[in-house]
């Protein structure tokens, strides 16, 4: 299989804080990749940083054997590198339709076909499609925010926390949606903090601790790791 | 095809509104005998001339403000740029002289009314073909000019954001305004005095041959123009600009993610804006006669975002309405308020000159405190809300 994302130390500051401290990982054609850690181990910061959203300081991204390190946002979307960003961040004045159309602002064919597809995987959102997205529920602004990522037929789907601040049925059902999406090919990168949930979707997983990858491995493997589960699984025996 | 569809009842719409226009302005000379609110001289019509010219500058404003979430104060200041422009461009070479005459003449002897004269002849149909083209023709450079200058601070002023971009901008048109009076600049901006001469509303009325009007356009034109400008602002808001533009305004961080260019759409939205600003600023200049800098103070600007406000940030049929209304209230159906009136010998209290403007201010702190979100909010008339009222009852 080949690598479609290859980060090579990267390193990203906040001022004078340095977030991310030489990372490396790959995520290779058609897989889900995870990268768990606790709050501010730099998850967050490496995935702003892949999609362009953060320079970096060093280190390079290579996407589909293209260097983008530094490129701007709308360069590395036209790619094919979508972001559904932390906290779900929909548009709350525009309708459901008006958001996910955005998704696709950079294709220039016809969305049709992208907008029926999206409201198969969420029937939800096509109930709702006249709908202010401020008006959605969490979820279903998750659900939203992940069809309009969706939208831009993306190459490689990044998620940054999917199940922040959602009851866990409905985790649940987001992360069935994740496995749906893979399924047809799509290949996803994956941030969480809900371990649990993310290491059992993932075909490898990766975790950041303090800017750095202390561990990596099989979904598998890292759930029975000791210390993954000490420290992100909690003491379930 | 689904969307030129949606358009048709609109356009309708739009042309029975000038019709209409056009039959109220000519109605006293048809049927004579109405009341003299029908009379040309009327404040009926210099209400609705004030309120299309104003009409696009606050749909311009609410098109940078409402749906881009730019708050920009600067309207003045690109209104200012396209009355002059304007004004520089057509007043007729044979009056520079006359307009100018502080400076001796002005350095720039050029108008394109003029030019097209040269081309098809200055009398009779000629004449007036060559006055519209070159009018619009004006106008339409009046809006490029307001529109470059706004592309050019741009560069440093949309990198702010919120309260400082307001800020900025208000500076900018102050500067402008101060620019614009400095006497070394006279031979082209004629200082401080006034710019005149140039065509107005009323030079567009039909006359015959001894000067009499058989037709008047004069509140034609502005409707005219205004409509045209308003739809193209609807159009482009209709289109996936508009909504990155809206986008931009709801979330920033998700519309770069999503791929919108920020800086790029932002200084589109604020061009666009500007230009209609621009246009805005000709054709005040066409309704009060003369372009002067004094005229285009920071009130002004505050009056139009009053009336954006009012209307409903985001709703460009909201800021029409709402245009008329205000401009109807301060120009007209308020007046009373300025002048002492008395029932017999009762002298009715408070009723003075400036009591209009106490009762104004009244107003409009009730609506932004009690109506925040101002007669329309975000939505907007349309003819589809209409059937669907319809089908409700």
């Amino acid at each position: 299989m080949n690598e479609v994302l290859e980060i090579t130390n990267l390193k990203v500051k906040y001022g004078g804080i340095e977030a991310v401290r030489g990372i490396s990982f790959d995520v290779k054609q058609g897989e889900i990749v995870t990268l768990i850690g606790a709050n501010g181990a730099g998850k967050s910061s490496t995935l702003r940083t892949i999609s362009g959203l953060v320079k970096p300081q060093s280190g390079s991204i290579v996407f589909e054997g293209e260097d983008i390190t530094g490129k701007n946002p709308t360069q590395i979307v036209s790619k094919g590198l979508m972001m559904v960003p932390e906290g779900r961040h929909i548009f709350p004045n525009l309708t459901v339709l008006e958001n996910l159309k955005i998704g696709a602002y950079l294709r220039k064919d016809d969305l049709d076909e992208d907008i029926e597809m999206v409201y198969s995987y969420f029937p939800r959102l096509k109930e709702r499609s006249w709908q202010a997205g401020g008006t959605l529920s969490g979820g279903e602004q998750q659900m939203l925010a992940v069809g309009r990522a969706l939208m831009g037929r993306p190459k490689l789907l990044m998620m940054d926390e999917p199940s922040l601040g959602l009851a866990p049925i409905v985790v649940q059902g987001i992360f069935e949606i994740i496995q749906q999406i893979h399924e047809v090919g799509t290949t996803v990168l994956l941030i969480e903090q809900n371990a649990n949930m993310a290491l059992h979707v993932a075909d490898r997983a990766y975790v950041i601790e303090n800017g750095k990858i202390s561990m990596q491995g099989t979904g598998k493997e890292l759930l029975e790791n000791e210390k993954v589960r000490d420290a992100y699984l909690g003491a379930r025996g | 095809m689904k969307k030129s569809k949606n358009y048709i009842p609109a356009l309708t719409g739009i042309t029975a509104l000038l019709l209409f226009v056009v039959l109220l302005e000519n109605i006293s000379s048809i049927i004579p005998g109405l009341p003299s609110v029908f009379d040309p001289t009327s404040p009926l019509f210099t209400v609705l001339k004030k309120a299309a010219v104003y009409s696009l500058v606050a749909v311009s404003m609410n098109l940078l403000n409402g749906f881009t979430g730019l708050f920009s104060l600067g309207q003045a200041g690109f209104m200012l740029l396209g009355a002059y422009t304007y004004a520089i461009l057509t007043v007729p070479a044979a009056q520079k002289d006359q307009v100018y005459y502080l400076f001796g003449g002005c350095a720039f002897d050029f108008s394109i009314v003029d030019m097209f004269e040269g081309i098809f002849g200055s009398g009779g149909a000629g004449g007036a073909f060559s006055m519209i083209l070159g009018v619009l023709i004006a106008l339409i450079l009046a809006g490029c000019v307001a529109g470059f200058f706004a592309f050019l601070i741009g560069f440093p002023v949309l990198r702010l954001k919120s309260d400082y971009l307001a800020i900025a901008t208000l500076g900018f048109a102050e500067i402008l305004r101060a620019i614009f009076q400095w006497q070394k600049l006279g031979p082209i901006t004629n200082g401080a005095n006034m710019i005149k001469g140039f065509p107005t509303f009323s030079s567009f009325n039909i006359t015959d041959a001894s000067g009499n009007v058989i037709v008047r356009l004069s509140t034609f034109v502005p409707f005219l123009i205004t409509s045209l400008c308003i739809l193209l602002i609807v159009l482009l808001i209709h289109s996936s600009y508009g909504r990155a533009f809206m986008a931009i305004r709801d979330d920033e961080v998700a519309a770069e993610a999503m791929g919108v260019a920020l800086f790029r759409h932002k200084t589109l939205s604020f061009v666009i804006s500007s230009f209609f600003a621009g246009v805005g600023g000709a054709l005040f200049a066409m309704y009060v006669a003369n372009a002067q800098a004094k005229a285009f103070t920071s009130t002004m600007t505050y009056e139009i975002l009053l009336i954006v406000v009012i209307g409903g940030i985001g709703s460009v049929s909201g800021s029409v309405l709402a245009t008329f209304l205000y401009v109807a209230c301060s120009e007209w159906w308020l007046r009373f308020l300025d002048s002492e009136l008395y029932f017999g010998n009762f002298k009715v209290p408070l009723l003075r000159n400036g009591f209009r403007m106490v009762v104004f201010s009244v107003v409009i702190m009730i609506i932004v405190l009690f109506f925040s979100q101002g007669i329309m909010g975000n939505r907007e008339i349309s003819f589809k809300a209409f059937r669907k009222g319809k089908n409700k009852q």
